[in-house]
């Protein structure tokens, strides 16, 4: 736990009067406000350092004690003495206090430094903007699959604030997409609707190919006499393993699409997109001394 | 139409404490539906959310309806750029060399 200047966190000076703290404290909530800095981690702990430090010098009583006590808070008897009166205050109080309430914004609110020398709790100035007071607060999460379980639709149990929730993810779902699930959230206030849960999904993709929303792409060695001459190979898809007919002279980068071999559509069960085969021609090395001879000798006849 | 679905302006407007003459000026904006259902002004649950961020916007940073219009249009801009920069984030990863 170290000391928190809450000076320099509004920027502003000793001498700054209560107007002074006002606007400093108004001016950097416009900027990182969670509401208009939507998942921004950064905004987020940025806010609430500045309403820690608004909730410290906008109260006189508070600012005093700062201004007495703040570097030598560790001298224990002052802190201890502030301390009682303070939770002395807050039992006071308890009936108005709220919870807090942003996403994701929950009960970490304050600083160790905070709850050491003001008790813990806020008082009930500035902090009414950001109470739940009628729906329940939203909850933001995000899971972990690896691209082969998003291929179908199935179901999974997630625990979401000690709660087990059971949902069924449908096949499709994309890297970075965030979906909704409505009413699993925190419970709502003075009657509210509950809150709502929004899951970000990260999708690790382990296998050997990539994926641009729908389709699929890969690439496929082949060798030289297949390329040359054509003939069939055996190909692996996210379905399994299909044959294909190479054209003879086929060239190295050539792209074929298979219809339909892609990964399936979100929210359109049995749609699928495509997969493209990118052909990569593998030249023969360590050849033989006859094998020299015979490609010089077809040298010879170009 | 079920009642429990909707919510009461003046209930809402009381618990926030704010004027109801606030939520008119956002609904004459047409960022708020306003519904009557037996003869009480409400708004419908699933628009709850928006609301509520439009009361804390105006109660924190003191934006008036006009302004929190500005903020939800340039709020919807970012969400439609941060969709396009995770769709195009994605394609690129086609081209990730460690393929």
């Amino acid at each position: 736990m170290s000391y928190i200047d809450y000076y320099k966190i509004l920027g502003i000076d000793k001498s700054a009067t209560a107007n002074d703290v006002k606007k400093a404290y108004r001016k950097l909530a416009r900027k990182y406000h969670p509401d208009v800095n939507p998942n921004d981690k950064e905004a987020e702990q940025k806010f609430k350092e500045i309403n820690e430090a608004n909730e410290v010098l906008s109260n006189p009583e508070n600012r005093k004690k700062f201004d007495a006590y703040g570097k030598d808070w560790k001298h224990a008897d002052d802190i201890e003495r502030a301390k009682q009166q303070q939770q002395y205050q807050y039992s006071q109080r308890q009936g108005g206090f709220e919870q807090g309430g942003f996403e994701g914004f929950g009960d970490e609110g304050f600083s160790d430094f905070f709850e050491s020398m003001f008790g813990g709790r806020r008082t009930s100035s500035g902090s009414q903007g950001r109470s739940v007071k009628f729906k329940g607060q939203d909850y933001n999460a995000s899971l972990h699959l690896d691209l082969k379980d998003v291929y179908t639709t199935h179901k999974r149990t997630l625990t979401v604030n000690g709660k087990n929730i059971r949902l069924t993810i449908p096949a499709g779902v994309e890297n970075g997409q965030v979906i909704k699930i409505k009413g699993h959230g925190g419970e709502g206030v003075n009657g509210g609707p509950k809150g709502d849960l929004y899951i970000t999904f990260s999708i690790d993709n382990h296998s050997d190919f990539k994926r641009n929303k729908n389709d699929l792409y890969t690439t496929v060695q082949l060798d030289l006499y297949k390329a040359l001459l054509g003939g069939e190979i055996t190909v692996s898809t996210f379905q399994g393993k299909v044959k294909l007919n190479v054209k003879p002279g086929t060239q190295s980068g050539t792209k074929i699409k298979l219809k339909g071999k892609g990964f399936p559509i979100y929210k359109k069960e049995e749609n699928f997109g495509d997969l493209y085969i990118t052909y990569q021609i593998t030249i023969p090395t360590n050849l033989t001394e006859k094998e020299k001879e015979l490609f010089k000798e077809l040298s010879k006849l170009r | 139409m079920k009642a429990k679905e909707y919510i009461s302006i003046p209930e809402l407007c009381s618990i926030h404490n704010i004027e109801i003459s606030f939520i008119s000026n956002l609904n004459e904006l047409g960022l708020v539906e306003v519904i009557t259902v037996e003869k009480t002004n409400c708004i419908h649950q699933d628009t709850i959310a928006d609301v509520e961020k439009m009361i804390r916007l105006h109660q924190d940073l003191e934006v008036n309806p006009a302004g929190i219009d500005v903020i939800f249009n340039l709020l919807q801009k970012v969400e439609h750029l941060h969709e396009e920069l995770n769709t195009i984030k994605n394609r690129l990863k086609i081209y990730d060399s460690d393929f």
